[in-house]
């Protein structure tokens, strides 16, 4: 790479592809890495409030157990027909349909999409000095194959039946037998996993392949470490559920048993009961297997973008290097690793051995040292800085005791004995949503706000994004904190009446109504957020090509930056973050600049 | 003195815990409330240094950025800290408690064996009655009158005690249940117990606790007559899977006695007249 300098004539050739282009190819069919990140991000951010939407339905429910909705209700009941909310009021299967969708929308439609492939596909090559993915055709049907698992998937709440109902997990045999929003929900994986696997081999291959001259291993930014050590979770963790997903599509169609053992008997609703006539043989546990051998590596999916963002953001506003640089990418990379081996500490109420256990509980708890590494070496890069709270930063810095929390309460869980009691409780749901509501959603916020004035060439309004970011906060900590409350209590997870046929859960009933309260509100505080992103297209302050006065490559381009990111290519001179060097003229050092 | 403090670092009892009613649930609550002070301790001391740092090296502040920052090997003391901690929960505690758990089961002949077969949405519990012996179970017999298929003409069956979502286990004694499913996965967790395994169909797999406090005495320790221990499914299992709850009934061994009696007395009076009407459809 370093032989190639600033002149090569290929690129003035390139140039030619990047005459104004009309409407459909530029925004519709577009190979531009910048606007397939936009289509990504609109389409994620579209599917993450629709989730988000579903799961406020799910917290009447939950609040007012059988109660009728109020106007929405009979609307929903019209729209959907009457095995949703007939008069109103939702039913179990309804509700379990929102469950699980509510699931697989806010993974593999709204944050995967946003934190890997909208983040991943705008700030890649603009930070690594290239002029586009490697792969630009890929790229375009990677996201078309989203959109049409997104189709899919909404399309199955019509489905005779309702949407997939046996949770974002859909454990066999349950999910073998359940209507035929399943199908839709495999049909719509298989097109989500395609779409996925496409980015991730752009996504290696760019970064490995396109970095611009001087732009070693260790002068990455972190953020596209990050990224990569995501592609190749995706790449390695993806196929089997594929293929898994395959099977149980059979399964539902073709009459196998790859999930069915022998002997089923399956009482239907009516009462009466049917023996499922299969040749069995099969065994539900193996779906557990292959699932988690995605799920897992799934959550580190989910949050590694994250660290990135959250790294790019403290280190442009404390005006400071990265505190362990090199310690956060060995982190990153052993946490990719150990990912892979983790997984059936999700499954350690099936009836573990001790030998197996041991091992399983020893790689989960080691996966913390790792972990509390990444923090370490967050909350260090602060020490000695110049903190400038913008609305991006206050998300970033809001990210690092958020995602605390989700770690921490991870770890009893983390314990086979512990889990004798917590298994499948509410304080599984308040550990996971620690890590990646008020976790990956605020770093995804961070990242937003950050890097929209690169997007724009304006910047959106501070006061809303701090109204934003206190008002978030404080609702995000009042729906989940009362859940571990809940789980201490031995409530399960997935009632549809929040546990009101329980005894044991009477204590803890009256959070219900205070966490439904605070996810509505945490509602209303999105609004400020969607009128600054969209007004701020237009009104917002112009900013600067380099509004934050950052190092990294993509600050060094124009605003918003041109067809193939570069006139000329960048040479990189230094590492990703240095600002504030002892000596320089400003306080930032571009990674563009020449050393003396 | 020590009593207080004792209650100051009982974090479960701070957040609130379901009370325990089996000899080892003390010890998973002990673990549980290491952990979390191991938690606390940690969270409290980052949010401290965090919230330290925020506000002394704000912008006001501290308008010019140090490029060295933070020198010095606290963050390998604190790893360190957290290795030794975590590696002395797993040696010490965590591994002996399910070792314990799955390898130490009590003889048969001295524990109350039970077999629990899980259905969408309730839970079957077949006692073997006062033979000890379970008996022969067929596919083809399973109907809504039979619903775990016992044959009845099979002698050891003739005294099996089959019970939906009753549970009876006498006080201070082990219980091994053997837990299986006929349709989808499904979890018995004994909350108060310290007790769960997922009902997996096509698979059996036992669990074994001695429960230590009666519901009677319980309901008079929480002053709740209406206390009930209650088997809760613990893993989605369809449209009823919030109301899969059954009801355990800790007694003490003389009523214990008295109750197997009089259901095994019942089930032979079934048994005699089941001769002709048994035979369910299977397709």
């Amino acid at each position: 790479m370093d032989t190639i300098t600033k002149e090569q004539p290929h690129h003035d050739a390139k140039d030619a592809h990047h005459d104004p282009m009309p409407f459909w190819r530029k925004y519709i069919f577009a190979t531009d890495h910048k606007v397939i990140g936009y289509q990504y991000m609109f389409t994620a951010f579209f599917f993450l409030l629709f989730g988000f939407g579903l799961v406020m339905l799910m917290r009447w429910q939950l609040a007012y157990p059988g109660r009728p909705l109020p106007v929405l209700g009979k609307l929903i009941a019209s729209v959907l027909g009457d095995s949703s909310m007939p008069g109103g009021i939702m039913v179990p299967e309804f509700y379990n349909a929102l469950g699980a969708m509510h699931g697989t929308i806010m993974i593999f439609l709204g944050i995967v999409p946003l934190a890997f492939a909208a983040f991943g596909n705008f700030v890649i090559p603009l930070q690594i000095g290239s002029p586009d993915m490697v792969f630009p055709k890929i790229n375009a049907a990677s996201y078309w194959s989203y959109f049409v698992g997104g189709v899919v998937m909404l399309a199955s709440f019509w489905a005779p039946g309702g949407a997939a109902q046996s949770g974002w997990t859909s454990y066999t045999p349950l999910a073998v037998i359940a209507p035929t929003g399943q199908t839709l929900w495999i049909i719509g994986m298989v097109f989500l996993i395609t779409s996925s696997l496409l980015g991730a081999i752009n996504f290696i291959s760019t970064i490995i392949q396109c970095r611009a001259p001087g732009m070693t291993w260790m002068r990455l930014p972190y953020f596209v470490w990050a990224q990569l050590m995501t592609s190749f979770l995706l790449v390695l963790a993806f196929p089997p559920l594929e293929a898994a997903g395959i099977m149980q599509l059979m399964d539902r169609l073709a009459g196998t048993s790859f999930f069915l053992p022998e002997g089923l008997v399956v009482a239907a609703k009516s009462n009466v009961i049917a023996g499922y006539a299969r040749s069995g043989g099969g065994t539900s546990l193996l779906w557990q297997h292959l699932f988690w051998f995605l799920g897992h590596p799934e959550v580190y999916v989910l949050i590694l973008p994250a660290m990135g963002i959250v790294a790019e953001v403290i280190a442009a506003n404390a005006r400071r290097p990265i505190w362990g640089y090199r310690a956060l990418v060995f982190s990153t990379l052993t946490i990719g690793f150990l990912s892979f081996i983790v997984w059936a500490h999700h499954m350690y109420m099936t009836g573990m051995g001790s030998r197996i256990s041991v091992f399983f509980q020893t790689t989960t708890v080691l996966i913390s040292v790792p972990s509390v590494l990444l923090l370490t070496c967050l909350i260090l890069s602060l020490w000695g800085g110049s903190i400038r709270f913008t609305s991006s930063m206050l998300f970033a810095v809001g990210f690092l005791p958020m995602f605390g929390i989700g770690g921490l309460t991870g770890l009893p869980l983390a314990f086979n004995a512990i889990d004798l009691f917590l298994h499948d409780t509410y304080y599984v749901i308040g550990h996971f949503h620690y890590v990646v509501a008020p976790g990956t959603i605020f770093a995804l916020f961070a990242g937003l706000y950050h890097w929209y004035p690169k997007a724009t060439g304006r910047k959106m309004n501070e006061s809303l994004g701090k109204l934003h970011f206190w008002g978030s906060f404080v609702c995000m900590n009042c729906i989940f904190a009362p859940m571990m409350i809940q789980g201490m209590q031995g409530v399960s997870r997935r009632l549809y009446d929040g546990g009101a046929t329980y005894l044991l859960a009477e204590p803890t009933l009256h959070w219900n109504i205070f966490m439904s309260m605070a996810a509505w509100t945490l509602a209303l505080f999105q609004i400020p957020f969607l009128i600054n992103f969209i007004v701020s297209m237009k009104l917002g302050e112009k900013a600067s090509d380099n509004p934050w006065e950052a190092t990294t490559l993509e600050w060094s381009t124009a605003t918003p930056p041109p067809h193939g990111n570069w006139p000329t290519l960048p040479t990189v001179y230094r590492t990703a973050y240095e600002y504030s060097v002892p000596g320089a003229a400003r306080d930032f050092t571009p990674q563009t600049q020449p050393q003396e | 003195m020590i009593d207080k403090l004792k209650d100051l670092l009982d974090v479960n009892q701070w957040i609130g815990i379901a009370p325990a009613a089996s000899e080892h649930a003390a010890s998973i609550d002990s673990l549980l409330n290491y952990v979390h002070l191991f938690m606390l301790a940690l969270f409290v001391g980052w949010t401290f240094f965090f919230l330290t740092i925020l506000w002394r090296f704000r912008r006001s502040k501290h308008p010019k950025a140090d490029y060295i920052g933070f020198r010095g090997h606290h963050p390998t003391f604190v790893e360190v800290g957290v290795i030794v901690t975590e590696a002395v929960l797993l040696l010490f505690l965590a591994f002996p408690l399910w070792a314990k758990r799955v390898n130490e089961f009590p003889p048969g002949d001295q524990s109350v064996q039970i077999h629990v077969i899980a259905e969408q949405f309730a839970w079957n519990i077949q006692y073997p009655g006062p033979d000890g012996k379970f008996g022969r179970q067929e596919l083809k017999l399973v109907n809504p009158d039979n619903p775990i298929g016992l044959d009845r003409t099979d002698p050891a069956a003739q005294d099996d005690i089959v019970m939906m979502n009753q549970l009876h286990l006498p006080v201070n004694r082990d219980a091994t249940i053997l837990i299986t499913s006929k349709d989808v996965i499904h979890s018995f967790a004994l909350r108060e117990m310290r007790a769960c395994q997922d009902a997996i169909p096509g698979m059996r797999v036992p669990i074994w606790f001695k429960p230590t406090v009666t519901t009677e005495d319980m309901r008079k320790k929480l002053g709740n007559d209406k206390f009930e221990y209650e088997i809760m499914c613990a893993q989605l299992c369809g449209l009823g899977h919030y109301r899969m709850r059954g009801f355990v009934t800790v007694e003490t061994q003389e009523q214990y006695d008295a109750w197997i009696a009089e259901q095994a007395k019942q089930a032979r009076e079934a048994s005699a007249g089941a001769g002709q009407s048994q035979g369910g459809e299977y397709e």
